[in-house]
Parts: C-alpha cells; sequence; structure tokens
C-alpha cells in the first residue's frame, strides 16, 4: 500500500523552479531515499510533504490524505525532522521530549518502545539543555521527538549532514530499526554512499526525478563500461581523456579518474594504449561496477 | 486545552529561564519610576525673579518679601533699570523680571486699580506659562492682605482664584506615575510579544511546531496568555512601587483599573503579534516596534496634554489604545472615576480590541 505518493508537483520561488514536475510513490514499510546534490529541491519537496509548504501544482497524499487539504490529519500521521536543528535549545532534553509528546496528545511512556533504542543513550543527559548537546546526540533527540507520537511515516531531511562517520552509521542502523517496526521512511541526502541503505530511491537534480528503482537497480541499469584510471596527474590528464574518441565520459572518483566507455568492445588494455598514445602516463586501468554516484552522473547527462 | 497547558508551561519555562527576562521584569519598572518620574518633572522648583522696584515702599518691599518667602523663588540682584533686568533674561540669569510701578503704594492705599508688569522668558512654554501661574497667585494672594482692591498684573488683567484639583500640590510626579506604568505594561505586552514569536521563527522551532497538530487558536492563546499575565502583574508591581515610593494612592477602584488594562493589552498583545508576521528576525522586529511604540506614545499625552494637540493628531488618537489607557489610568489613580465615567474610552478600546485581534490571527498562518 502506498503510504506517500507525489504526483507532478511543481513548485516555483519567483524565477527559480525549485520542483518541475515531480512523481514517485513510497509503499508501506519501505525505507525511501531521496538522493541530489544540494539545490536539488530535496528540502522543497519535504516541506510539501510535511505540509509546511504549498505546491503550485500537483498533488501528494500521505496515507491518502491530501497535505494540502487534509492536512490536519497528516499532521497528526507525520515525524518530521527537519534539517536544521529545530527544538528548543533552552528547554532541557526531557522537556523537549515531554512537550512534543504533549503537544500531540499521547506521554513519553506510552510510545516508549518505539524510541527507547534512541533515547536510551540521552537517558544519563535527559537534564541537560539541547542546547548543549553534541552535534549526534542532538540529531538523536531530534529523531526520538519526530517518533515520540508513533508517526505512520517518519519524514528525515538530510539527517546526516554534518555529522560524524561513525554517528552516521549509528543512525541508519537505528533507521533499520524503525523500519522493522513498520514506520515508513522518507529520508533525503546528498550523500550518495548513503543511497545503498535504503529499500528504494530517487535520485533527484535541478528540481526533476532522474529515476526510482532499487539501488541494485539503479546500477544494474547503468548502460556502459566503466573503468577506473589510476594515473598521474588526474585532473591534468581529465581534459586530454575526454577528448578521446573512445570516451563517453570521463571524472575524477576519489583518488582515481572514472572513465565511461562509449562502445562495448573496449577493455582495460585497449584504453592503457590510447592513453598512453595520448600522452598520459597510466598506473593502472580495471573495469569496476558503477556506483550510485555513476549513475547519478550518467542520468545527469542523458537529461 | 490539554495543548494549551502544554504550550503555556513550555513558555513560561523559557521566560524564566531567560536571563535577560527577570531583570526586565522586576528592574525595569523599578529603574524606569525612579528615574523618569524624577526627571521628567515640570514643577518649577527654583525660579529666579528679577525685581525692579521704582516704588520702592513698604507696600512694595511686601510684596516682595512675599516672593522671599516661597520656596519656589530665588530674588537675584536686580539694578534698577528696566532694560537691565531685561539683559539679566537674556543672559538666563532670570527667568522673570518683576517691574513695580511708581505709585504702587499711593494708589493702593487710595484704593484704586494698581498695576504690575512680568515679563517672562517663555522659550519653553510649559515652564513660562507655570512661572505666570505661580507669579500671578501669589501677588493676588498679597493684594488681599494689603486689604486694597485687585492688584493688575500687566498680562492677566482677570481675578482668578484658582483651586488645583485631583493633584492639589501639582506634585508632577503623581501625574507621571501612571502614565510610566502605562508604558510598562505597553513595553512588556507589545515588544516581549513580538520578539518571543520572531525568535521562534529565527531559531527555525516554529518549523517543529508547525507540523504539530496545534491548532492556530492554541499557538495564539499560548504565546499571547503568558504576556497578559505577566504585564499585569507588571502593572501591580508597578503600582505597589509608586506607593511604596510616591506615596501613590490609587482614588478609583483597583478591579476597574485591571479590567481596563487587561482589554489594553489584548490591544497590546495583538499588535505585537501582528508586528512579528511582518518581520522575519529579531532585529526587524524590534525597528518596527520601536518605530511604532515612540509614535504611540509621544502622542498619548505622556508629557503634553492631548487637548493641545492640533486636530489631525485629535483624530489619530482615537486609534491610539495607549492615549485611551493613559488617560483612563489617570483618571482611575488620580481622579477616581468609576466605570461610568469611562464607559466612552471603554467602548473604544473594545472595539480596537476587537479589531486588532481579528487582524492578528488572520494575518499569523500557520503554514509560514
Amino acid at each position: 500500500m502506498e503510504k506517500i505518493s507525489v504526483n507532478s508537483i511543481s513548485k516555483s520561488y519567483g524565477n527559480v523552479e525549485a520542483l518541475k514536475g515531480v512523481s514517485f510513490n513510497v509503499d508501506g514499510g519501505e525505507l525511501f531515499g531521496l538522493i541530489g546534490p544540494d539545490g536539488a529541491g530535496k528540502t522543497t519537496l519535504m516541506r510539501i510533504i510535511t505540509t509546511l509548504l504549498l505546491p503550485d501544482s500537483g498533488n501528494a497524499k500521505v496515507c491518502g490524505y491530501d497535505v494540502a487539504n487534509e492536512y490536519k490529519k497528516v499532521r497528526t500521521l507525520l515525524g518530521y525532522m527537519p534539517g536544521r536543528f529545530s527544538l528548543y535549545q533552552d528547554l532541557s532534553v526531557e522537556e523537549n521530549l515531554n512537550f512534543f509528546a504533549g503537544v500531540f496528545g499521547t506521554t513519553v511512556q506510552e510510545n516508549y518502545d518505539l524510541i527507547k533504542n534512541i533515547y536510551y543513550k540521552l537517558e544519563p543527559f535527559k537534564k541537560r539543555r539541547a542546547g548543549k548537546l553534541s552535534g549526534g546526540m542532538k540529531q538523536k533527540l531530534a529523531l526520538s521527538c519526530a517518533l515520540v507520537h508513533k508517526p505512520e511515516v517518519l519524514v528525515l531531511d538530510e539527517p546526516t549532514t554534518g555529522v560524524d562517520a561513525v554517528s552516521r552509521k549509528e543512525f541508519w542502523d537505528l533507521l533499520k530499526e524503525l523500519k522493522m517496526q513498520g514506520i515508513t521512511i522518507i529520508v533525503s541526502t546528498a550523500y550518495m554512499d548513503e543511497a545503498s541503505l535504503c529499500d528504494r530511491i530517487a535520485l533527484i537534480q535541478n528540481g526533476k526525478i532522474l529515476g526510482v528503482n532499487t539501488p541494485t537497480g539503479i546500477i544494474n541499469a547503468f548502460p556502459y563500461k566503466l573503468f577506473s584510471i589510476e594515473c598521474e596527474k588526474p585532473t591534468h590528464a581529465l581534459e586530454n581523456i575526454r577528448s578521446l574518441s573512445i570516451c563517453k565520459n570521463a571524472y575524477l572518483f576519489g583518488n582515481s579518474l572514472h572513465f565511461v566507455s562509449n562502445n562495448e568492445e573496449n577493455s582495460p588494455e585497449i584504453i592503457a594504449k590510447t592513453l598512453e598514445e595520448s600522452g598520459v602516463k597510466v598506473d593502472s586501468v580495471n573495469e569496476v561496477s558503477p556506483e550510485i554516484e555513476d549513475c547519478f552522473i550518467e542520468r545527469m547527462q542523458r537529461q | 486545552m490539554r495543548t494549551i497547558l502544554f504550550l503555556l508551561q513550555k513558555e513560561f519555562i523559557q521566560i524564566f529561564r531567560n536571563k535577560s527576562m527577570l531583570p526586565i521584569i522586576f528592574l525595569l519598572p523599578i529603574i524606569q519610576l525612579l528615574i523618569l518620574a524624577n526627571a521628567a518633572t515640570q514643577e518649577m522648583k527654583n525660579i529666579n525673579l528679577a525685581v525692579v522696584d521704582f516704588d520702592n515702599s513698604t507696600y512694595s518691599q511686601r510684596l516682595i518679601n512675599a516672593f522671599y518667602h516661597s520656596s519656589f523663588y530665588t530674588i537675584i540682584p536686580t539694578p534698577q533699570s528696566e532694560n537691565k533686568a531685561i539683559d539679566l533674561v537674556h543672559n538666563g540669569d532670570a527667568d522673570a523680571v518683576l517691574v513695580i510701578n511708581h505709585g504702587f503704594e499711593k494708589n493702593l492705599v487710595k484704593g484704586e486699580k494698581v498695576s504690575v508688569q512680568l515679563l517672562v522668558n517663555s522659550i519653553n512654554g510649559t515652564a513660562a506659562s507655570l512661572i505666570n501661574g505661580y507669579t500671578s497667585s501669589i501677588i493676588q494672594s498679597n493684594a488681599q492682605l494689603f486689604g486694597a482692591g485687585n492688584v493688575e498684573i500687566g498680562m492677566l488683567p482677570v481675578h482668578t482664584d484658582s483651586r488645583f484639583w485631583y493633584n492639589p500640590d501639582l506634585n508632577y510626579k503623581l501625574y507621571m506615575v501612571p502614565g510610566i506604568l502605562v508604558i510598562l505594561v505597553t513595553i512588556i505586552g507589545m515588544f516581549l510579544t513580538a520578539l518571543n514569536i520572531v525568535r521562534e521563527k529565527e531559531l527555525g522551532t516554529i518549523e517543529q511546531i508547525n507540523v504539530t497538530p496545534i491548532k492556530k487558536y492554541q499557538f495564539i492563546v499560548g504565546k499571547l496568555l503568558p504576556f497578559w499575565i505577566i504585564a499585569l502583574f507588571e502593572l501591580a508591581f508597578g503600582l505597589i512601587i509608586a506607593r511604596l515610593v510616591f506615596n501613590l494612592t490609587i482614588l478609583g477602584s483597583i478591579p476597574l483599573l485591571f479590567t481596563f488594562a487587561a482589554v489594553y493589552l489584548l490591544v497590546a498583545l495583538s499588535f505585537g503579534l501582528i508586528l512579528s508576521t511582518s518581520s522575519s528576525n529579531q532585529q526587524q522586529v524590534m525597528f518596527l516596534t520601536f518605530f511604532f511604540m515612540i509614535v504611540f506614545i509621544m502622542m498619548s499625552g505622556l508629557f503634553t496634554p492631548t487637548e493641545s494637540m492640533p486636530k489631525w493628531a485629535n483624530y489619530f488618537n482615537t486609534i491610539n489604545p495607549l492615549y485611551y489607557f493613559m488617560r483612563v489610568n489617570r483618571m482611575i489613580i488620580l481622579k477616581g472615576s468609576g466605570f461610568r465615567d469611562i464607559f466612552p474610552e471603554f467602548i473604544s478600546m473594545s472595539v480596537l480590541a476587537i479589531v486588532t485581534m481579528f487582524f492578528a490571527v488572520n494575518r499569523y498562518k500557520k503554514t509560514v
């Protein structure tokens, strides 16, 4: 059953088109990722789903309720964690949690099961003001507050931005646990490596959806052969490599280069040879399977 | 209802946790009352009077002595020349010149009308009229002692017998204190409310509130009620200080005073809410509120009587909530006016309250 359905939503801020006819569905119990760089329109989309913004055209439904007309109902079903820490910094951990439980007409005890895995780490600091918590702790508190009324759908806007690697890992483990409890989760992120942790993902760029699929589905749909090249001065060599006739596209990928071949016949040997001929000192060429980032770049160029 | 209680609880925790809040609530009234009431006095305590006595008689000396004995006057040494005396006024050494003409005593004894001349430095119009008033009354009362006809002052030929009602000693502090209380209540009601709401916007917490099922009216009540209570407390606190320090007694009914203040606060709070919806950060809302406060205060009759303001100002004051509260506060405290006396103001204030509340609630959109 669809928990969230977004139908051709458009939204503009003045002359800037933030969303251009976005559509996708999120099924019940799914961990759905919205993957895209900064400025892609992720936050705008999240704010429309959470009833904070009205779309210019199109509509969105949460659990079958329209976000524009039935926003009152939607708000009782949603848990939202904005990208920016938005709890009361001058209230303690405990006070924040009790307040949000209170305004949703419930108590912390009633839904303690749902948050205990997250909250037990915060418990020793429950008298501390929220503003005095570390980044990872703030994030856990925000998640607890978003969950305290046992929402059916959890909306997380870039929850891991600005959080250290260990806390990020922990956070995704928590999301998996929540998913097991039957909560539908939609999470946006600019980190491509987090995409593989989702059940399904939507790639978004410039207000358009580039594709919706499972992470494996997206990777399998990559239509070209991909090679990883290690060479001297990769930044310098890039220009040279892009001009080769056998090259569809090339870009930096960590310390190496990713080379998208424009035909199926190319092998590491052929590429190495062609590169040497054009004056690039090659250390190694290997065929690799694409990652989400490769798929994203490929789809972006196709547009 | 439970939701409102949670909102109120949260709001009060935040208000009393805010380090600058308690000083604002307790120190502000003390400082404002003590400093403002004492500094903004319009009493003339020290009038420098130059006397040119051409008559030099027993009667003229008696008149001059009367000024010597008054604590308000300092007689400054004056040459026997009208022009030189006027120079003293030019130089700022004298505030007024009293000229007693030749034949003052002779005419008095004959029972004829006599005239003295009073020249007053009128750069400050209010001070000038006060000096004129004081001086005339001293001359008049002495004329009666002489058992003779009226002593006629050059510029005031009418015999007046004044009594100052409601504030018999013309104690300016008693006039200022109710006015300052109005300002205090307004600062709490309008300023702090507007700042508080904008702070939620600035910190982004309003975003989190907006995705909860909290209803519009609940949020507004949760925001306004704490400041409504604090402002009324502030009024009580200010009245107690006024009683202890200035010995101010409230002649009228205290419940009536607080009822009117409660209605006034609805206007002030709603106005604060309107201003906060038009601003996105605390700086903006500070400037906006400050602007409106200054206009409202200056026009309200805190320092200058509204009756002497031009017509347009009086038209403006029909929508100036501070004007009504300033007026009613003084009426109830100093004059002991009852509900019937303040009925017109009460109606106007209630209409203002309904209109501003309507606008405030409409302007405040939950989808920010």
